[in-house]
């Protein structure tokens, strides 16, 4: 007992919850990491290779970004963690002052690489680069996790995809829990780098809560949430979550994984969460998507054309401030600086969003703040979604 | 729009400033200098705020009517020019036809017509169209009218003389809209001199156009690849002998640095930015020393070694084989190769960029290596640095008698002047 405390004052991390909803779930917290204090609720972008899509690192700490995401596997596999080690970790790689996440790794060795195989002893892949056999085991994931010297490590689990049935899932959160036993003993720098635990259990109530209640015994910093939004019913995902939140600890943080869709973002932090990662802001914007305060603008449809308003006229991002839709439109025809505008104003978007959710929270305002998003973001009450909707009044918010 | 020349060093080269330039002549540039290459308005990979990491950029921007001519109906919409359009503040608008970095293909241009091509295709511009697009741009300046498609060796004699023609017609005819246009009050037209490789040609296209009220001349038809640089620089003086002492002169498609010191001492002012966009897009740094200052500390010494090592496989300079503007040349560092991969220096010793503050070598390698967009955002930041602090050691050594020093430098024959 006295060492498990001890253990957890020398944690790299501390949360403090600045505010709660007095009728939601959501929370508003300062969670300190090793490299600076970040706000939550939080939107982290991801920069897969120790970049974020043509934005630099000061582009990126000027629109307020505290806390982003690096690969394992990407990074792992190139440059390799004895280059990355050499260039003092991944922020010294990338010159990355604030905090960093990443990933174990295991996610997208199933999801990219087809030759995969998983043991008790871990994934088993064929590299892509060279052809070798590749062991990918919970102790691998830590050790190259250790070389970035991310602020946060994430435990390598069992991933099932969200829509598989039946053993293979109860088999997964099992092993999930044996690896993060694994995971926590192979961290050379627990008092450096946090680790987190990943809830599965697939769309199983039960099983959910075996998990749950296995990985709030260990000793690590913070929980994530697994194995959704793999294309699974938004009814399914919405009552893991509420679930997964119910029964972890509120002293420490929650992060849901691979959510970033904005309707998605603020119906799972009423629901409790407090850090929330996904590409597709960046990627999106690749293809001239912008996300605004009413969905998506399409910069390159024929109709912007001649549209010389900014893409978002309330906007404050450096792209809104200085060039027009008509531009934007114009420009992707010319070159590649054009996406990064819409980067720029994406990655701004979904930032400031997350300001203003942790805002209204602080004010007590929160579910006010829910009905005006909604009521912006859908043309009327009966294009509202039917899983956000019932998600939102399981914790008393009614929408008009 | 007033050259001021502080200096002329027998042989050609010119050293001063434009003074008021710009319709509300609030700007000025150094010449020797180069201008601001585009996109349509945006310096290729960069945002604003990339952009203003770049200390001294100059003071003219240059888009073409390749990029614009499609968006033609879009810009008369608008109607505040393109320069409002672009998100361009407090820079001088230069317009000229063709993309430096790009080649346009020949045997387009009629007496009447020139072609430009945009991203939909080949886009044919009569001279009122022409000028109908300018006034919709409302530019500083712009290139006037010009059939180009004589730069390509074997040209004949007889095609070179009809270019000559051509463009003086269609320079008559730009003039005439010009000077009955109030929209195109306060712009300055540049007259473009043609002539292949025709000394003769090249006399008659600058003496004719010299007689017309322009404020300077483009020099057209010497881009790199079409002729060798000692041709280049014959048919230089031969048209700055005809051109007055007090109007710009332009050259296009040059930039090369070994080519841009030999043209600024055959009278050449002003440059195309492009070189660093194509250094760039290979995914190479500019690396090559270009030191004159009088204290040899300070000389960037690991420059040429890195040169030098790099520039192995290469072709030798002054080699005419270089149609292919792809091509690396010896000035840059290749940072895709192997070697970069651990390499924790910075990009180029010295060097005050923000990519060479902030990143390493073998940062720039993983970008590359991955196809990260980044890579682009950052050389393109580092080489544009590098080329102006390189024109910027142009003109101090014309200022201080040092140009044979500047040319052992950029060729690679340091240490033992
Ligand atoms: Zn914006
Ligand atoms: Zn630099």
């Amino acid at each position: 007992m006295s060492l498990q405390k001890a253990l957890s004052a020398a944690s790299p991390l501390t949360l403090r919850i600045v505010a709660e909803c007095p009728v939601t779930k959501a929370r508003a917290c300062d969670l300190t990491l090793p490299h600076c204090t970040v706000n939550t609720p939080v939107f982290m972008p991801v920069g897969t290779q120790g970049t974020l899509k043509g934005i630099t690192v000061d582009q990126l700490e000027s629109l307020g970004c505290q806390i982003c995401l690096g690969n394992t596997y990407h990074l792992g596999m190139r440059p390799g963690p004895d280059l990355i080690v050499k260039a003092k970790g991944l922020h010294g790689f990338m010159n990355w002052k604030r905090n960093l996440l990443t990933d174990s790794g295991g996610f997208q060795m199933v999801s990219l690489v087809e030759l995969s195989e998983v043991t008790e002893e871990g994934v088993n892949f064929k590299s892509p680069y060279d052809g070798k056999e590749i062991l990918l085991s919970p102790e691998k994931s830590i050790s190259i996790q250790n070389s970035l010297g991310s602020d946060i490590m994430m435990q390598l689990d069992d991933v099932v995809s969200s829509t598989v049935k039946g053993p293979r899932v109860e088999e997964a959160m099992h092993r999930s829990i044996r690896w993060l036993d694994r995971c926590i003993a192979a961290n050379k720098n627990p008092d450096k780098q946090n680790l987190f635990a990943i809830i599965q259990g697939g769309l199983d109530a039960e099983l959910r809560k075996a998990c749950l209640k296995e990985m709030t015994q260990r000793d690590v910093s913070g929980f994530a949430i697994g194995g959704l939004s793999g294309g699974e019913e938004k009814n399914d995902f919405w009552r893991m979550v509420t679930l997964s939140t119910d029964h972890l600890p509120q002293e420490k943080p929650r992060y849901l994984m691979g959510v970033g869709y904005a309707v998605d973002l603020v119906v799972c932090v009423a629901l409790g969460c407090d850090m929330f990662d996904c590409v597709f802001p960046t990627r999106t914007a690749r293809f001239g998507s912008a996300l605004v305060p009413w969905g998506s603008l399409q910069v390159k449809q024929k109709q912007y054309a001649k549209d010389f308003l900014p893409i978002d006229p309330d906007c404050h991002c450096p792209t809104c401030k200085r060039h027009s839709r008509a531009y934007l439109h114009a420009l992707f025809k010319s070159d590649t600086a054009a996406m990064h505008h819409v980067t720029v104003h994406n990655i701004a978007y979904q930032l400031s969003l997350m300001r203003s959710v942790r805002q209204s929270i602080v004010e007590g305002r929160f579910p006010e703040f829910i009905r005006t998003f909604m009521k912006r973001m859908f043309p009327s009450r009966d294009d509202y979604p039917g899983w956000a909707v019932d998600a939102l009044a399981s914790v008393n918010v009614t929408l008009d | 729009m007033k050259l001021e020349l502080s200096r002329v060093i027998q042989g050609g080269a010119r050293l001063g400033v434009l003074q008021g330039i710009g319709r509300t002549g609030q700007h000025s540039l150094k010449v020797p200098g180069c201008l601001l290459y585009t996109h349509f308005g945006t310096v290729p990979h960069l945002t604003q705020d990339t952009l203003q990491t770049v200390n001294n950029l100059p003071s003219v921007t240059q888009v073409t009517l390749s990029n614009i001519a499609e968006h033609q109906e879009v810009l008369e919409e608008f109607k505040e020019g393109f320069k409002a359009f672009a998100g361009l503040h407090n820079t001088v608008l230069y317009c000229s036809l063709h993309d430096p970095a790009t080649r346009s293909p020949t045997g387009y241009a009629t007496n009447k017509t020139v072609s430009v091509w945009g991203s939909g295709g080949r886009i044919e511009l009569t001279a009122s169209k022409f000028m109908a697009l300018l006034k919709t741009v409302k530019p500083d300046w712009y290139q006037s009218m010009a059939d180009g498609e004589t730069w390509q060796t074997n040209t004949s004699r007889k095609r070179i003389r009809k270019s000559v023609d051509r463009t003086l017609a269609y320079l008559d005819e730009c003039l005439l809209v010009h000077q009955k246009s109030q929209d195109l009050d306060g712009v300055e037209l540049f007259g473009v001199v043609e002539g292949g490789d025709v000394m003769e040609e090249r006399v008659r296209s600058a003496r004719e156009t010299a007689k017309r009220p322009v404020a300077g001349f483009c020099l057209d038809g010497l881009q790199t690849g079409s002729v060798d640089q000692a041709l280049r620089t014959q048919l230089i003086t031969s048209m700055t002998t005809e051109l007055p002492e007090d109007k710009p002169r332009l050259l296009q498609g040059v930039g090369r640095p070994d080519e841009v010191l030999a043209c600024v001492e055959a009278g050449v002012d002003l440059f195309e930015g492009f070189f660093p966009f194509q250094v760039t897009e290979r995914g190479c740094a500019l690396c090559f020393n270009y030191d004159v200052s009088p204290d040899p500390e300070c000389a960037v010494l690991e420059l040429n070694e890195e040169k030098h090592s790099a520039g192995d496989n290469m072709q030798p300079k002054g080699d005419l084989n270089c149609e292919d503007q792809t091509q690396m040349t010896s000035f840059e560092m290749n940072l895709k190769d192997k070697r970069y991969q651990d390499d924790f220096k910075s990009l180029v010793e010295g060097c005050g960029c923000y990519c060479c503050k902030n990143h390493q070598r073998a940062y720039l390698h993983h970008l590359l290596v991955t196809n990260e967009l980044l890579a682009g955002v950052l050389l393109m930041i580092h080489n544009m640095t590098h080329y102006q602090n390189f024109f910027g050691a142009v003109r101090e050594a014309l200022a201080t008698d040092k140009m044979d020093l500047l040319k052992k430098r950029v060729h690679g024959e340091t240490r033992n002047t």
